[in-house]
C-alpha cells in the first residue's frame, strides 16, 4: 500500500518534471532562431540597407529599400481589400449575428483561416494574373487581402462583443438609431481591440511569402507602379537565401532580423492593447 | 418579435426598429453583404481553381492522385509523390509536436503560478508569430547543418539497418521538415490545449484529489475531461502542417519521389507549387499545379472544419458553466 503510494507520488513528480523539461525543449529554437538572427543579420543591418537597390551579381554592398518599399505597397493594397471586408463582416457577426447565415460565416471565416496562403496565390493567380496576363502588384496586393480578411473578421467580432451590452442599450434608450450606436458607441469602444486585430493581420500579411512567388513575383528596381511585378522583402529573403553569395545571404538575414522586430514590438504593442481592452470589458 | 436568448443576442431589438429607421436598414444590409463576401470567397476559390485546373482533371482524371510519375518534360503528371510527402510530413511532425506541445500546456495551466505562465506562454506564441521564411532561412542555415553533421550520422550508425533511416545523410530532406514543421505547430497545440485545460472546472481536479489521487492523477482526469478540444487542437495544428509551405520548401530537398527513408529528399504539394509555378510553361503544366492547389484547399478545408467543429463543441461548453 504505502509502496504504491509511493510509486503514484513518484510518478506524478516525474510527469511534472517531464512537462516541465518540455516548455524548456520548447523555448530552445525560439532562443536559437532570435541568436541566430540576430548575429547573422545584424552584420548587414546600415543604413544602405534601408535607402539602397539591390546590387548585381559581383558588387558588394546595396539593400533592399525597394523590397522593403514594396511590402509595405504590397500589404497596404491587401488592406484595401481585407479591411472593409473584414471590420464590417465582423460588425455583422457581432452585432447581428445570431442566426444560421451568422454560424455559417464564422465558421467558413475560422476555416478559412486554416487554409494554406499558397493556396490564396493560386486563387489571386488566377483571378488577377491570367486576365492581365502578367504578374502585378495588384495581384499580390489580392491574393494578400484575401489572407487579412478571416483574421480581421474574427478579432472584429471577439473584441465587439467584450464591449458590454449596457453600453448598447443606453445608447439605444437615448433615442440613438441602432447603426448610430454601434458606429459611435460600440465600435469606439471597442476600437483599441479592434485596431490591434488589424495590426496582426497587416504584420502576419507582411511576413507572407507563398502568396507572393506567383503574383507580385519580384523585381531588383524601383517600382511603383501596381501593375508592374514588385519586389518584397519576404521574397528577397527567400531568393537571397538560397543564393550561393555570402553578400547576399546575409542580407537574407537581414531581411529576416527586421521582420522579427516588426513583429516582436507588434505582438507587445498589441500585448498591452489587449489587456487595457478586456479590463474595459470586465467593467 | 422574436425573443432573443439574452446571452447570444447582444441588441436586445433586432427586426422593429430595422425596419422603422432606413440607416439602420441600410447600415444592416451593408454588414450583412460583406458577411455574404466571405462565403461567396470560399465558393470562388474553390470553384476558380476547378475551372482552371480542368485540362488536368481532364487529361488525368481521378487517376491524377495515384500517379507517382511527375514529368515536365513528357507533359506527364501525378500527386502521388506530393501527397505522400504532405502527409508524411506533417503527421510525423505531429507525433514530435503533440506530447511536447501538451507538455507546455499541462505545465502553463496547472503547474506554473501566473507570474511565471504570462511570460511563458506570450513567448511560445511568439514562435506562431514568426514568419515562416525565417524559419526556413534559420532551418536552411542551421538545422540542416547540424543534423547532418551531428543527428543523422548517429541514426545511420544506430538504426541504419532499419529502411527508415537508411541512405546518406543530406541533411536536408523529409526529417529536416519534420524537425522544423513540429517547431512551427508546437504553439497551435501548447496555446489551444491550455485554453480547453484552463475551461476544465477547478471542482474537478479537487474532486479528485479528495479522493486521494496524486496532483498526476488529478491533471489526467482534467486531460480526459478536455480531450475532444486537445483533439481539435491537434487537427488544427495538422492542417497548419499540411499547408506550411516556405519553411518546408527550403529544407525538404523538393524531389518527386516515395522514399521509406527519413533521410531522403522529399516534395509536399505546397512546396512543389512554390518551385514551379513561376516555371510552368505547359498549359497542362500550370493546370496540373493548380489541381494540385485545388487538392490541398479540399483537404486543408475538410481538416480544419473538422477541428474547428471539435473546439467549438468543447468551448461552448465552458461558456454555459460560467
Amino acid at each position: 500500500m504505502t509502496f504504491h503510494f509511493a510509486y503514484r507520488t513518484a510518478k506524478s513528480l516525474m510527469m511534472y518534471a517531464l512537462c516541465g523539461v518540455s516548455v524548456i525543449v520548447a523555448l530552445v529554437p525560439l532562443v536559437m532562431i532570435f541568436y541566430h538572427t540576430v548575429s547573422m543579420g545584424g552584420s548587414a543591418i546600415n543604413l544602405d540597407f534601408f535607402t539602397q537597390l539591390p546590387k548585381p551579381v559581383g558588387e558588394t554592398g546595396g539593400g533592399l529599400a525597394n523590397a522593403i518599399v514594396g511590402t509595405m505597397i504590397l500589404v497596404g493594397l491587401g488592406s484595401l481589400i481585407g479591411l472593409p471586408v473584414g471590420v464590417l463582416g465582423g460588425i455583422y457577426l457581432a452585432e447581428y449575428g445570431n442566426n444560421p447565415f451568422a454560424t455559417a460565416v464564422r465558421f467558413m471565416t475560422d476555416v478559412l483561416n486554416g487554409v494554406p496562403s499558397i493556396v490564396m496565390g493560386v486563387v489571386a493567380y488566377t483571378l488577377v494574373v491570367v486576365p492581365m496576363k502578367h504578374f502585378s502588384a495588384y495581384a499580390g496586393g489580392v491574393a494578400l487581402g484575401i489572407l487579412m480578411i478571416p483574421m480581421i473578421t474574427r478579432t472584429t467580432e471577439e473584441m465587439l462583443k467584450i464591449v458590454p451590452r449596457s453600453y448598447r442599450e443606453a445608447a439605444l434608450a437615448l433615442g440613438i438609431p441602432q447603426w448610430k450606436t454601434t458606429l459611435r458607441i460600440v465600435l469606439r469602444t471597442g476600437l483599441g481591440g479592434v485596431i490591434t486585430g488589424i495590426m496582426l493581420a497587416v504584420a502576419r500579411a507582411a511576413g507572407e511569402t507563398a502568396p507572393l512567388l506567383f503574383t507580385a513575383l519580384n523585381n531588383r528596381f524601383w517600382n511603383l507602379s501596381f501593375d508592374q511585378p514588385m519586389a518584397s522583402l519576404t521574397v528577397f529573403i527567400y531568393n537571397y537565401g538560397v543564393s550561393p553569395y555570402d553578400d547576399w545571404i546575409a542580407q537574407a538575414w537581414a531581411g529576416a532580423l527586421v521582420l522579427i522586430t516588426l513583429i516582436l514590438v507588434l505582438s507587445v504593442a498589441v500585448r498591452f492593447a489587449t489587456r487595457s481592452a478586456f479590463r474595459g470589458g470586465d467593467a | 418579435m422574436r425573443q432573443e436568448s439574452p446571452s447570444s443576442a447582444l441588441f436586445p431589438v433586432g427586426a422593429r426598429v430595422r425596419q422603422r429607421n432606413l440607416g439602420d436598414a441600410v447600415f444592416y444590409r451593408v454588414t450583412q453583404f460583406f458577411a455574404f463576401m466571405i462565403l461567396a470567397l470560399v465558393a470562388v476559390t474553390a470553384y476558380e481553381m476547378y475551372r482552371t485546373s480542368s485540362a488536368s482533371i481532364d487529361a488525368f482524371g481521378f487517376e491524377f492522385i495515384v500517379r507517382s510519375v511527375w514529368d515536365p518534360v513528357r507533359d506527364e503528371y501525378g500527386a502521388l509523390p506530393f501527397i505522400f510527402g504532405t502527409v508524411v510530413s506533417s503527421v510525423l511532425s505531429l507525433v514530435l509536436a503533440l506530447p511536447l506541445g501538451l507538455g507546455v500546456a499541462i505545465f502553463l495551466s496547472e503547474l506554473a503560478p501566473a507570474w511565471l505562465a504570462r511570460p511563458i506562454s506570450f513567448v511560445v506564441e511568439l514562435l506562431a508569430a514568426i514568419p515562416s521564411i525565417v524559419y526556413g532561412l534559420w532551418g536552411f542555415f542551421i538545422l540542416v547543418p547540424w543534423l547532418r553533421t551531428s543527428v543523422e550520422p548517429l541514426l545511420i550508425r544506430q538504426f541504419g539497418s532499419f529502411p527508415f533511416f537508411s541512405g546518406a545523410p543530406y541533411g536536408i530532406g523529409m526529417l529536416a521538415a519534420v524537425f522544423i514543421l513540429a517547431i512551427m505547430i508546437l504553439p497551435i497545440i501548447s496555446s489551444i490545449s491550455r485554453d480547453v485545460l484552463t475551461a476544465v472546472p477547478i471542482s474537478q481536479r479537487e474532486a479528485a484529489l479528495a479522493l486521494g489521487s496524486t496532483s498526476w492523477e488529478a491533471t489526467r482526469i482534467a486531460i480526459s475531461y478536455s480531450r475532444s478540444g486537445i483533439l481539435g487542437a491537434t487537427i488544427l495544428a495538422l492542417g497548419r502542417a499540411l499547408g506550411e509551405t516556405m519553411a518546408v520548401t527550403m529544407v525538404i530537398g523538393n524531389r518527386p519521389t516515395i522514399s521509406a527513408s527519413l533521410l531522403e529528399p522529399g516534395y509536399t504539394m505546397a512546396s512543389v507549387l512554390a518551385n514551379e509555378f513561376t516555371e510552368a510553361t505547359s498549359e497542362l503544366y500550370i493546370s496540373a499545379l493548380i489541381e494540385i492547389a485545388l487538392i490541398l484547399f479540399v483537404i486543408t478545408l475538410v481538416v480544419n472544419a473538422i477541428a474547428r467543429l471539435l473546439v467549438w463543441s468543447v468551448t461552448r461548453g465552458s461558456e454555459v458553466q460560467q
